[in-house]
């Protein structure tokens, strides 16, 4: 195809298009073995996604560990180089940029991390901490930096006076305040939030989730929201996805998830969640998986999950299932779907 | 009601670092009934782990610096090092949060699961290998003869935690505290362990404590609970009532501020304001009372005791026992 007829097939990004567009997207890693290290294996960690992400959405992205989720996360926002596979972020194939094309995508995009003990430099300042993404991305100086500093750390509710002290100042639930407050510091548009809570106390993560939802009507911020709790994430997110060995096992709307799930292992999911009513809880049936999750190194042929799946059939092993409609907006990859 | 198996009684236990004591368990006097399970919750510092350790002796490097832990009439807070070693593994087994850590890497798992009864029933290698096979396989993992021969890093974490399950119930204990057995592990595997633990209790009888900071699980698995906060009982009760109807302000509000999986409509968490209280520097008279929306004046001043609020539960509240009751938007 000739270059300009290319360049006007192309259609400008508009608001109502996708955010985020990942297209049979795969990030591998070597495993070395032997003396001489060579690599003999791959760990399939994501092993062929295909996900949109709408502007100003809230996407839940849940999983056992080892299944991808995060990994998932960074290679969307090129953290991580992707295997094989397309990600589109405002339209634009970033897949491969590189230099100042990906630093300029970079301005959009940030990331928070799980544990604000370790994500945190001790020897930097909290005002440094915040304000390095506005020094990489020459955003500020001077006396503006400062201002723009004590401006996030007042929306995160945190003292604007705490500029000139160091993270072992503060608690878990501060310190994660710390790291909202850099990743708003370049005024993204898209952030990756990797188990933001997981690490705080029961007490705390209620402040932190209503602070991200404040932070999200007032910014306009798209999140995809990774954690391995799914009442936290049906909680917070517009839509959820499940993920297993890699792949994706359902997506649908929070409440229609968990009403009607449709894949097997999303409903032995739900049901492993304890509900802390005591009557509720001891009326429940549950659906207990039986083993463990399968090694990405060699996932099972056909359905990944049908090692542990209670309805799997022979067929399960020999055809993989696509992701298929059930119903608006309701996404499940399973020949043999609950009810 | 039968006498209790174990009783705690105004248990205390103090670390004592450059940075001043840290009353890491300041006071706390339960009762375990043969059979039962009780949940002791709490967040981390609550000193619901170090109650723990204190019964089974391991709380070095802090001290017991007062109270009784009475099991089978003696206390065992003044046993000789030596007398504690019949006790700890043989009649109170104790598992813990991490499995990754609690087994030793360079011993055949087998091996390990069988050391309590070569160690406090003098049994020989093979018939210890034979009980630890056994329970293994009791506790649900596949071909036990071959994964007793297998070292702990060939085990994923949920049959580590299965095979820690294992080694405790080898000398058939009367008391078992699982400390957060399932915090490290994912919610398929958290589910599997739970119904273990519930089908030991059943099939053994063995007395259960179980340490946990998620309120899902005692929920599921507790006749009984008690709430922990900065070292001290604030609420206990029997599982049913203290959900229902929580008479302490630190538990009401903690319920209120999880996010349910079975919310049917989105509205704002309400969490708990402020910050957990520093172990060292705890606030006058109720530790909570800073972060309480109900405090009263003289909340501040007089710490509150453990006291009968209604008919089954015991709270540590100026403010319930006073008759307020526990409602807000």
């Amino acid at each position: 195809m000739p270059k300009a007829e290319a360049v006007q097939l192309k259609r400008a990004w508009t608001t109502s298009d996708p955010l985020v567009s990942v297209r049979g997207l795969k990030t591998w890693f070597p495993v070395a073995s032997g003396v001489l290290q060579r690599t003999t294996a791959h760990v399939h960690a994501v092993d062929g996604v295909d996900l949109d992400i709408k502007k100003g959405e809230t996407l839940g992205l849940v999983g056992e560990s080892g299944c991808g989720k995060s990994t998932l996360g960074r290679t969307i926002i090129r953290l991580l180089d992707p295997t094989a596979g397309t990600i589109q972020f405002k339209g634009e194939d970033i897949t491969h940029q590189h230099g100042a094309a990906l630093r300029a995508h970079r301005r959009d995009m940030a990331m928070i991390f799980q544990d604000p003990y370790a994500s945190l430099d001790p020897r930097q300042t909290v005002g440094d901490i915040v304000g390095e993404p506005l020094d990489i991305h020459h955003l500020a100086s001077g006396p503006a930096r400062r201002a723009r500093i004590r401006d996030l750390l007042d929306v995160v509710g945190l003292n604007p006076g705490f500029v000139d002290r160091y993270p072992h100042e503060f608690s878990g639930g501060q310190r994660q305040r710390i790291g909202i407050a850099r990743a708003l510091a370049v005024d993204p548009t898209f952030i990756v939030c990797d188990e933001p809570i997981s690490a705080l106390d029961v007490s705390i993560q209620a402040q932190i989730i209503n602070l991200l939802e404040k932070l999200q009507s007032k910014f306009d911020l798209t999140y995809l929201f990774i954690a391995h709790d799914l009442s936290v994430v049906k909680h917070i997110s517009n839509r959820v996805a499940v993920m297993y060995l890699g792949k994706i096992m359902e997506i649908a709307p929070g409440q229609q998830l968990y009403r009607r799930p449709r894949h097997p292992y999303t409903g032995s999911l739900l049901s492993a969640i304890p509900i802390p009513d005591p009557l509720i809880e001891r009326a429940r049936e549950r659906m207990i998986l039986q083993g463990d999750v399968a090694s990405p190194v060699n996932p099972p042929s056909g359905c990944r999950f049908r090692t542990r799946c209670p309805r799997a059939q022979p067929h399960c092993a020999e055809e993989e299932p696509p992701l298929e409609g059930f119903g608006a907006e309701h996404l499940a990859a399973c020949f043999y779907p609950l009810d | 009601m039968a006498a209790p198996l174990l009783e705690l009684h105004d248990l205390k236990t103090q670390f004592f670092t450059p940075e001043g004591v840290v009353k890491a368990v300041d006071g706390v006097s339960l009762e375990l009934h043969a059979g039962e399970t009780l949940g002791i919750v709490g967040e981390s510092g609550s000193g619901k782990s170090v109650t723990a350790l204190s019964v089974m002796r391991l709380q070095r490097p802090g001290k017991i610096v007062g109270g009784e832990v009475r099991f089978k009439g003696r206390d065992l807070t003044k046993l000789s090092e030596v007398e504690m070693r019949e006790i700890r593994g043989q009649e109170i087994a104790m598992i813990f949060q991490d499995p990754m850590t609690s087994l030793n890497p360079v011993f055949r798992t087998g091996w390990q699961v069988g050391e309590p009864v070569r160690l406090h029933q003098g049994w020989d290698k093979t018939r210890a290998l034979g009980v630890a096979v056994s329970m293994l396989n009791k506790v649900g993992i596949p071909a036990p003869e071959k994964r007793a021969r297998d070292y702990p890093h060939q085990f994923s974490g949920g049959m580590r935690q299965r095979a820690m399950i294992a080694m405790g119930l080898t000398t058939t204990p009367k008391v078992l505290i699982a400390d957060e057995p399932t915090t490290a592990l994912d919610v398929t595997i958290q589910a599997q362990i739970l119904d273990l633990l519930r089908q030991v209790n059943r099939e053994f009888g063995t007395a259960t404590i179980l340490i946990t900071h998620n309120l899902g699980v005692v929920a599921g698995m507790c006749e009984r609970v008690m709430v922990m906060y900065a070292g001290r009982i604030v609420e206990s009760g029997p599982t049913v009532d203290v959900f229902a109807h929580p008479k302490h302000p630190y538990t009401w509000s903690l319920l209120r501020s999880i996010p349910r999986l079975d919310e049917e409509r989105h509205e704002p968490l309400k969490p708990i304001e402020g910050l957990p209280p520093d172990l060292i520097n705890l606030p006058s008279g109720c530790a909570f009372h800073p972060r309480c929306s109900f405090k009263m004046e003289r909340c501040s001043r007089d710490v509150p005791a453990l006291t009968r609020v209604g008919d089954t539960q015991f709270a540590a509240c100026w403010v319930t026992q006073s008759g307020v009751e526990l409602k807000g938007a």
